[in-house]
């Protein structure tokens, strides 16, 4: 394994890894407020139970967020030298603000967690609030520090110098604000539809549980619209990605040529010695469709580019793939409990739609993951699109390997951890009948 | 005062912020780890109640620093990044297990288990020698950066893997600031839980355990300042010769004795303020010997700063940062630090 490889690998695992308990960390206090809220409207006291439950396990979830975000600030310049000495200036700004989301967040959630006994009601819903935004905050300003880096603004580039930089032209640049809110609303879903998942997975054994009825009904509300919402934002993300990363967007779609109209191709598996996708389904004028919204705008391949500034095409082909079928999935799900839960049906008692939401349970997460393979893998070989090579931001630390593998056995041990005191939490689940 | 040289000091702020607070909570799990007597597992306890509510919010002061650094000094924190690779790795380890061991610590066995369990010791145990290596580690680095090794464009001590990564931090100077952190770091911890204990057998407790740590800070100091000789002379230098130099020495002299003389009769309050004093004076006289270098001895502040819109788009992020940040905290510290009897959840 090349350093170059490894410094990729290294990074990809520990953001793969934070992202998770950032997502968490982001919509698990809208969560948790809600019941408390809805503890203190009602006086039913399954939702201060409800309340605490989710706040135990956010608090674990929390603090490896928070370990885990530590390293990769570190990793930035422990992998990434050049990329810094480059980009500090330009993109430090989110950073900045996002230090302050954090402590704000950190604060909070301490007083929240702790707090119980100590501050009134009211004061301990308003630090929950306070958790939720905070966390909401922190989340979109790293995805604006990573949209600079699909979409770099804010700078002139003269012999290899960043010069006349403008921090807030960065901050305002064009993949900003479609990365920001699609993230925001995967956060949403993801947390929403597996908390969701995981209760009625539950319920399925349990129909007239009440602690689990009423879990399942806040975490829907929560995810369900996010989820409902998600296809339209990614619909806003690929024409984006389509106007200003045309490689990315040909990566995903397995595009090879230019083409007016091109189809939308799903499946198949990309050959790219030979420049052609076997295998996939293709919908005559789908993409120019989606891409620019008009059936016979023209598209463009990977031909606009040479071949060395390729990404990897079958990984990014897959990795979009899977994200839009997961998603599709998880909004058709969260529109069928929508419309049951309109029309007044009780869902716990919907077998077959239990099934389908504890189904879902991995679904956001998974989506995610695949969703950062294709914005990242989608990148290369551009670190900074357009301006900086991976390879030439990478450390000249030779080895990295072993900090690669150190890291990666030291994730797999805690992910190994959380996941078992999660399920025990789970499985002690109260028996409360209505 | 340069906009640099502002956001370099504020830097250190944070710094000493982190290390008053975050410091104090690595040196509660080096008491957690020396926990001794028949009071072994309250000692215990009493830290883990202490830490609790505070560790996150602590720890953020770090990440700010980091922040502020890749922000505003960008050829810094990639000559750090580069340089000291491996005992950073090193330190992000130890503050990954002591994180994670520390909360699964605390609500692993909420979910059953019950407290003193098994597989709980297994986690305090890791969270105290992660408690031990991170300071003993970021100790080091300070004390190579002090020393100057980064320095010569930063290439390390020369060429081959050896000199470049190694030898800049594994040097008994750097070690000894190493060394010198971690006291620190327990004194402070034991200073602040004779405030913390309820009980006047806790209380003695953690006094016997100050003072020990109070002397042991005084030789810690002592040995770095005579490796300081060979390794670090440019500090050294300035740590004598410059003009705040005598009157720096002095206040922290006073300072120390003053906490040693407040330990010895029990005046917890003064105890906490003189040490609290005491470890920030010796950040500062840090900051001030290599002034004007962030990585001496040839990057200096003026050379290493980002241009000027983003530092001062940076301090005004601060000044609006800080109008958030600071009631917070005040309200953070004042429901869990205030001396009220308290019910734990
Ligand atoms: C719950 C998670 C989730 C779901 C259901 C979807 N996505 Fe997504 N997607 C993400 C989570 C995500 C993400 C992880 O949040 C990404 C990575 C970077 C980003 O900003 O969002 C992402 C990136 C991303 C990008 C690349 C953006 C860029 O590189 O700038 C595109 C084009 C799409 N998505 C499109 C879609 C479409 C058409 C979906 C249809 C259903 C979809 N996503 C569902
Ligand atoms: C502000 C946010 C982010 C920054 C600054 C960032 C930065 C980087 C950098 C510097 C690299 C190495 C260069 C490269 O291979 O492209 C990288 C790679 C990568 N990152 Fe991001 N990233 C961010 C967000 C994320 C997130 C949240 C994820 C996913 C969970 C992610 C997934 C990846 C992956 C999978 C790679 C490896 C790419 C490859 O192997 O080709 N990134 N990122
Ligand atoms: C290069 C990329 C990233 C860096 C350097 C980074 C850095 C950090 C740091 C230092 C923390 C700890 C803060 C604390 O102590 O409370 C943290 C936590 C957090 N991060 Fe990241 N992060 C990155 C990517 C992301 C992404 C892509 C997201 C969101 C989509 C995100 C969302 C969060 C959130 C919400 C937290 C709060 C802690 C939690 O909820 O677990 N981060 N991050």
């Amino acid at each position: 394994m090349s350093d170059l490889l490894a410094a990729r690998s290294q990074m990809a695992v520990s953001l793969a890894f934070h992202i998770v308990f950032a997502m968490v960390g982001i919509a698990m206090p809208v969560l948790m407020v809600v019941a408390e809220r809805r503890w203190q409207v009602t006086g039913q006291d399954v939702y201060l139970e409800l309340a605490r439950r989710w706040a135990k396990g956010t608090a674990i979830l929390f603090a490896v967020g928070a370990v885990s975000g530590t390293v990769l600030s570190f990793e930035l310049g422990l992998l990434w030298p050049e990329f810094m000495r480059f980009a500090g200036p330009i993109i430090g700004m989110p950073f900045s603000l996002e230090g302050f989301a954090f402590f704000t967040e950190a604060i909070f959630l301490g007083v929240y967690l702790y707090g119980w006994e100590r501050i009134s009601r009211r004061a301990h819903l308003a630090a929950g609030v306070l958790v939720a935004v905070s966390g909401g905050l922190s989340g979109i300003f790293v995805v604006i520090a990573n949209a600079w880096m699909n979409t770099p603004t804010g700078f002139e580039l003269v012999a290899g110098r960043a010069v006349n930089v403008d921090p807030l032209a960065a901050m305002a640049n064009p993949a900003a604000l479609p990365q920001a809110v699609h993230m925001a609303l995967a956060a949403y879903a993801a947390t929403g539809l597996g908390v969701a998942g995981i209760h009625a997975f539950l319920l399925l054994k349990d129909p007239s549980n009440a602690f689990h009825r009423r879990a399942l009904v806040i975490a829907l509300l929560v995810g369900g619209p996010a989820a409902v919402l998600q296809p339209v934002a990614g619909d806003f993300a690929a024409r984006h990605v389509a106007r200003h990363q045309p490689t990315k967007l040909a990566a995903a779609e397995a595009l090879f040529e230019t083409t007016a109209p091109a189809p939308l191709v799903l499946g198949g598996w990309p050959d790219v010695a030979a420049r052609r996708t076997r295998g996939a389904i293709e919908i005559p004028y789908g993409l120019s469709l989606l891409a620019f919204h008009d059936p016979r705008a023209e598209v463009k391949g990977l031909d606009v580019v040479p071949r060395d500034e390729w990404p990897n095409v079958p990984i990014v082909h897959f990795a979009f793939q899977l994200m839009v079928a997961l998603g599709t999935y998880m909004a058709l799900v969260a529109l069928w409990a929508g419309w049951r839960g309109w029309r007044g049906k009780d869902l716990a008692h919907d077998r077959r739609l239990m099934r389908a939401l504890a189904l879902a349970t991995p679904m956001g997460f998974i989506a995610t993951e695949a969703g950062w393979v294709v914005t990242e893998v989608g990148r290369q070989p551009w670190v900074i699109y357009g301006v900086l090579k991976t390879a030439d931001a990478v450390t000249p630390m030779p080895g990295l390997i072993v900090p690669f593998l150190t890291f990666t056995l030291l994730y797999c041990f805690l992910g190994a951890i959380v996941s078992w005191l999660l399920y025990r939490q789970i499985i002690r689940s109260p028996r409360v009948t209505e | 005062m340069s906009l640099a040289e502002l956001v370099a000091g504020i830097i250190v702020v944070a710094l000493n912020a982190y290390a008053l607070l975050g410091g104090a909570d690595f040196g509660g799990g080096v008491w957690d780890l020396l926990a001794r007597g028949p009071r072994r597992e309250r000692q215990r306890q009493l830290i883990a109640e202490a830490i609790g509510p505070v560790w996150e919010a602590n720890h953020v002061w770090l990440i700010l620093a980091i922040v502020l650094l890749f922000t505003c000094f960008p050829p810094a924190f990639a000559r750090l990044g580069t340089l000291l690779h491996i005992p950073l790795s090193l330190v992000l380890i130890g503050i990954v297990l002591r994180g994670s061991a520390f909360t699964f610590w605390r609500y692993g066995g909420g979910a059953g288990g019950g407290h003193g369990s098994e597989t709980e010791r297994h986690w305090g145990v890791v969270f105290a020698i992660a408690s031990l290596i991170t300071p003993l580690l970021l100790g080091t680095t300070v004390g190579s950066i002090a020393s100057g090794a980064l320095g010569e464009g930063g290439r390390g001590k020369g060429e081959g893997f050896f000199q470049v990564y190694v030898g800049p931090w594994l040097t008994p100077f750097a070690l000894s600031v190493g060394v010198f952190a971690l006291i620190a770091f327990a004194f402070l911890a034991a200073v602040y839980l004779t405030l913390e204990a309820q009980e006047r057998e806790l209380q003695e407790d953690f006094r016997r355990r100050a003072l020990g740590a109070g002397v042991a800070l005084f030789f810690a100091a002592l040995a770095a300042l005579l490796l300081s000789q060979r390794w670090a002379p440019r500090v050294r230098e300035a740590l004598i010769f410059a003009p705040w130099a005598v009157p720096l020495h002095l206040l922290t002299a006073a300072t120390a004795v003053t906490a040693l003389a407040a330990l010895w009769r029990r005046r917890w309050r003064v105890a906490r303020v003189a040490a609290a004093t005491q470890v920030s004076l010796i950040l500062w006289g840090w900051a001030l010997a290599q002034y004007p270098y962030v990585l001496p001895p040839d990057l200096p502040v003026e050379a290493a700063a980002a241009p000027a819109v983003t530092l001062r788009l940076v301090l005004a992020a601060l000044a609006l940062g800080a109008l958030v940040l600071l009631p917070s905290l005040y309200y953070l510290l004042r429901i869990f630090k205030s001396r009220q009897p308290s019910e734990v959840p």
